[in-house]
């Protein structure tokens, strides 16, 4: 190749362009107004232009990989969502998670069923085994139980009420969202972990009726044990369409089908945390107080319980539709 | 992994490996670290100098977990996702690794897709060392973790210098007038010069110089120090012309 080859000319005549670039790519600007976004395309197709240009005189050069790279680089730059968070937030809690709870409903159910089925189990496994309490209570907690005294007793004097609800409430986001995950293997985990929690409840509430002390645990959970319940059953639930989404696959393939369920399914956590993040506050503020009554409990407990399916099915963020007058 | 334009023109992304990503990964793992203690030591110190700790000892480490541990945790904790988001799918350590995140299309991922490639780290760290991750990244076509299955995301190589490089092949070709593949073989020569053993390099630009100028004697180009024809390599992409004087 000669230095008066088209290849020379076409380089001599585009080195300015990309010296700008250069610069351009140096300082590139975090927000564009509307004629920055343009000329970006302008450079976009450039890029092409020249790509395709280099492709045909020089293939295989270093100009030619430097271009593709500053191509894909640009690519990426234009294909991408616009930002808009507040509408974003406002259709994800008004339409997205309340269409996918309406998917989810009969897998909650079977979840809350087994649920409630590892309680019973739990129930029975303890009052028949006792000495099993072991796997699941840690010595401290059995120690103080059999002293007719309950571990959530004094919890204030330990820690004061904010730190205890952030350590609930972030405990609790990453049990769900394990619960989430874990249905990765093929829905199995997501069982496994709802089914834990309910054996653990039933058998907690089994050792301390032998003690004479399980009215006292149905009122330390009773204000926030409905709502942090229900939403292991929703996660869980999440985590088993993901499963099912690689069982039986909706798409082409295993990975889209899981690629789609994940995306999907995954917006179902936002609730679930906002959730989460009020029961963290009320166990680490109220279900720890002894001065909150059993009747304030239940009330709380139902209340927020009613507003739980309240956000779930769209209802806190409903539009509220005006007649329309006529014109004239 | 070849990719379609939006103008047409198609185009290869380049998949980051198992070793670029572990290369990323522990740079991030270091810089959230020192983020952290730094948030954690700066605070603890603070808290000394202004004398809280002559209150009671409940008191002050109440403060502590609120001031310093609580906020380093969550340094340490949220570093992934809020500098993925913010960066546009890279990290610093993945800037240094040369990598960035990418969409199945070439794009920028969005808030939902880099959140559920974090989710997903619950699964990917199983059971220590992300083991489950680095497992999925051997055995998929496209070296990804299950977080990027879950999120439709591929790690891709990376490279800033691209502009840089395509300005300075440009520039050398214009001022040189010599033909673009002997720019870039002379470019490329003078970039690796020094990692390249003396007597090669000096070979290699004996022939280049021989070549372009035929009418040099063997016997001048030989007597020509390594620092010599380091400088007429340069002198060359500058102006086009050897100086022999």
């Amino acid at each position: 190749m000669n230095a008066g080859s088209p290849a020379s000319a076409w380089m001599k005549s585009r080195s300015r362009v990309w010296s700008e670039w250069l610069a351009q790519a140096q300082s590139p600007a975090r927000e564009l107004d509307v004629e920055a976004a343009q000329r970006h395309i302008e450079r976009y197709r450039a890029l092409a232009r020249d790509l395709a240009t280099a492709r045909r005189l020089l293939p295989g050069s270093r100009a030619t990989a430097a271009l593709e790279a500053l191509y894909v680089g640009a690519h990426a730059g234009i294909d991408r969502s616009a930002r808009n968070t507040g509408s974003t937030l406002l259709r994800l809690l008004r339409d997205d998670i309340p269409a996918i709870i309406v998917s989810l409903r009969p897998t909650i159910l079977w979840l809350g069923l087994l649920l409630f089925a590892s309680a019973g189990a739990g129930w029975w496994l303890i009052s028949t085994y006792p000495d099993l309490i072991a796997l699941v209570a840690s010595e401290k907690m059995i120690d103080g139980v059999e002293h007719g005294r309950l571990w959530t007793e004094g919890m204030l004097n330990i820690a004061p009420a904010s730190i205890l609800s952030v350590r609930i409430l972030s405990n609790n986001i990453v049990v769900s969202l394990f619960a989430f995950c874990a249905g990765i293997f093929l829905g199995l985990g997501a069982f496994y972990i709802t089914a834990v929690n309910g054996l653990m409840l039933g058998a907690m509430f089994a050792f301390t009726h032998q003690f004479g002390i399980d009215g006292e645990l149905l009122k330390f959970v009773l204000a926030h044990g409905p709502v942090e319940l229900s939403v292991v059953c929703i996660a869980g639930a999440a985590g088993t369409a993901l499963g099912e989404s690689l069982i039986r696959p909706t798409a082409p393939t295993r990975r889209e089908s899981f690629q789609q369920a994940a995306s999907r399914m995954a917006r179902v956590l936002f609730a679930c945390a906002l959730l989460l993040i009020g029961c963290g506050l009320i166990e680490g503020f109220i279900s720890p107080a002894p001065t909150v009554s059993l009747a304030a409990r239940a009330m709380i407990g139902v209340g927020y319980w009613l507003f739980m399916l309240l956000l779930l099915s769209g209802r806190v963020f409903a539009r509220h539709s005006k007649p329309r007058s006529l014109p004239g | 992994m070849r990719i379609a334009g939006l103008t047409g023109v198609d185009v290869a992304l380049d998949i980051a490996g198992a070793g670029s990503r572990s290369y990323a990964f522990v740079i991030d793992w270091h810089v959230r670290l020192l983020l952290a203690l730094a948030w954690f030591c700066g605070a603890w110190l603070l808290i000394k100098l202004i004398g809280l700790t002559l209150s009671p000892l409940e008191a002050s480490s109440r403060l502590l977990a609120r001031v310093a541990v609580a906020p380093a945790l969550g340094i340490y904790l949220f570093y992934h996702p809020v500098l993925e988001v913010l960066m546009r799918g890279r990290t610093p350590g993945k800037r240094r690794a040369g990598v960035r995140i990418v969409t199945r299309n070439g794009g920028t991922p969005g808030l939902n897709a880099l959140l559920i490639r974090n989710l997903f780290r619950l699964v990917d760290s199983l059971p220590f060392f992300y083991v489950v991750g680095l497992a999925s990244c051997f055995i998929t076509e496209q070296r990804v973790r299950i977080g990027d299955l879950a999120a439709g995301t591929l790690l891709v190589l990376d490279s800033d210098a691209a502009a840089k490089t395509l300005a300075q092949l440009g520039s050398m070709v214009a001022h040189s007038g010599l033909a673009p593949a002997l720019v870039e073989l002379i470019h490329d020569l003078l970039e690796r010069w020094t990692s390249l053993e003396t007597g090669k390099r000096d070979e290699l630009a004996r022939s280049i110089l021989a070549r372009l100028d035929s009418a040099a004697p063997a016997a001048q180009l030989a007597a020509l120090s390594d620092a010599e024809l380091s400088q007429r390599l340069h002198q060359l992409l500058e102006t086009g012309r050897i100086d022999r004087a």
